[in-house]
């Protein structure tokens, strides 16, 4: 009885990491863009569905083979993410801050109307990367789908630190994130490294995507409200800090995850599915009230 | 001395508001000049005029050839503007912000530098997995100016390194100003609040008022002129 309660508590933990992964890999996204360009990319949702659906058209369509489908994919979300801030993004970037903001919301607008356009409504379905089997790891049962998510979510976050750290253009993409003036005087195109930020969160948004879609089925609002708790990730990470953004999407999805789980035993029977929103909006607002600097982040300090 | 590099006639402005009337000047090879005037004379303005970090209008020329007009490209010219008050990535370590100096090199050397600078600063080696934000504000502006020579220039711009430093940090940086001049035959423009600091490491200097040069000489000559120093120079 209790072996058969801690299996179904460890399993829970399992699939909420893989959840968690799959915010964490989006809220990636929304940090690297927020360290550069200082704002938060409200179309990353869209950008990622529409990466989602060329994935889909490729492999459906086309008759690709997926494990040419996904590289390909990544490859057209990079382009296109640079491409977006060269085209969209960069000649609003002198302005306000509030400009940039609304132009990623018309942004968000427009993939949206064109997805539905292109595709309609209607969903699809994109084949998983893994197998649909179950291992059994100790009693505990544990679906390779969540096993994988968890290892690309991870994988890539280590390759996109190793990245960052110990190369060329990662530390000129630090540099641009810490004080783009400076980046500029020592000779970095910090408008080249804006884009090159933006075609990484589209790719990471592309794997979120794809990763997404095979359980929950692709349509064209796939991405809405994992952009919430990945924002809400990020948040609880801190909206500065790339390893905030993965700790907090982890965190994140293992909570909710619990609280689905408890909600069978008293005190949490108030739980239920439909709360798992509100309570990642939940998060938002007391990490914004109580730290606003969020777990690894500090708070933004305005010299004046 | 040969020139290597001539302002004619630059105007630069922020807005509405015309910052430089006009300002010539010239550096010679192995040359250091200092940029002396009162503040919102137009001193720090002149070097971002050449850096490329204001808009100009009026011609640069490096070694003859006309210079860029943006930051990335005048970097690439090898020109090194430490700007004003602790030009360093606080959030860098003091390696990745040597390393980040010498970002437009190709060449295999940047190592060899890293060791070739922390012979003028030789506490940056062992402070080098130290994030520059937690630097004294002394160090910090050595670290900048130790950036700035990992890109081997053709010339440096420093501009007001003593803003807010300790007369004894001061003397230090102007120091091995002086040495990198002597030894390298570095070209440095110096812009300075602090004149006398300033005319002690430069061979010529010229005073600004309002975006005009008002007076231009040897800093023998300009330390010498009693009326200069009392109007221009305040001490």
């Amino acid at each position: 009885m209790l072996a058969a309660a801690f299996a179904d508590f460890m399993q829970q933990v399992v699939s909420g990491l893989a959840s968690g992964g799959i915010y964490a890999l989006l809220a990636l996204a929304l940090v690297i863009i927020h360290r550069s360009t200082g704002v938060i990319n409200f179309a990353q949702g869209e950008m990622a569905t529409l990466s989602t659906y060329i994935a889909w058209t490729l492999w459906a369509n086309h008759g690709w083979n997926y494990w040419l489908a996904f590289p390909a994919t990544l490859a057209l979300s990079f382009a296109g993410g640079v491409a977006t801030h060269r085209i969209v993004i960069r000649p609003v970037e002198r302005g306000s801050v509030l400009r940039i903001v609304i132009v990623t919301i018309g942004l968000l607008i427009a993939i949206n109307g064109f997805v539905i356009w292109q595709w309609s409504g209607e969903p699809h379905q994109l084949r998983s990367p893994f197998p649909s089997d179950v291992l059994d790891v100790g009693g505990v049962a544990v679906s390779v789908q969540d096993l994988g998510t968890i290892a690309v979510a991870l994988g890539i976050v280590v390759l996109l630190w190793l990245l960052f750290q110990f190369t060329k253009v990662g530390l000129a993409l630090r540099a641009v994130a810490v004080n783009p003036e400076e980046a500029r005087l020592v000779g970095v195109r910090v408008s080249w490294m804006l884009a090159l930020g933006w075609g990484f969160a589209a790719m990471l948004g592309a794997v979120a995507g794809m990763l997404t879609a095979p359980s929950v089925g692709l349509d064209p609002n796939l991405m809405q409200a994992l952009l919430i708790y990945a924002f809400a990730a990020a948040v609880l990470g801190g909206i500065n800090s790339p390893v905030g953004a993965v700790v907090g999407g982890l965190a994140l999805g293992v909570i909710l995850n619990l609280l689905s789980y408890l909600s069978q035993y008293r005190f949490f029977d108030w739980f239920s599915e439909e709360l798992r929103l509100p309570a990642a909006l939940l998060v938002i607002l007391v990490v914004l009230l109580v730290r606003p600097g969020g777990l690894f982040g500090h708070a933004e300090v305005k010299r004046v | 001395m040969r020139t290597l590099l001539e302002l004619d006639r630059v105007e630069a402005r922020y807005g509405p508001v015309q910052a430089l009337h006009g300002v010539s000047l010239t550096v010679g090879e192995g040359e250091v000049v200092a940029v002396l005037g009162a503040n919102g004379a137009g001193k720090t303005t002149t070097l971002r005029a050449i850096s490329g970090t204001v808009s100009r209008s009026g011609t640069i020329e490096l070694e003859g050839k006309p210079l860029p007009r943006s930051p990335e490209a005048v970097a690439r010219a090898r020109i090194a503007h430490v700007p004003e008050g602790r030009g360093t990535f606080v959030d860098l370590t003091v390696e990745e912000n040597l390393r980040l100096g010498a970002y437009v090199r190709r060449d295999r050397e940047v190592k060899a530098d890293l060791a070739r600078v922390a012979t003028y600063f030789p506490w940056l080696a062992e402070r080098r997995r130290q994030r520059a934000g937690t630097l004294s504000g002394g160090e910090q502006q050595m670290l900048a100016l130790a950036r700035a020579l990992m890109g081997r220039p053709r010339l440096l711009l420093l501009d007001e390194p003593s803003l807010g430093l300790a007369p004894l940090v001061v003397r230090e940086l102007f120091r091995v100003v002086r040495e990198l001049n002597e030894q390298e035959g570095l070209a440095v423009l110096v812009v300075e609040q602090d004149a006398r600091a300033a005319l002690s490491v430069s061979s010529r200097a010229y005073v600004l008022e309002v975006g005009r040069v008002a007076l231009a000489g040897t800093s023998a000559e300009l330390r010498g002129n009693e009326s200069v120093r009392r109007s221009y120079l305040g001490y």
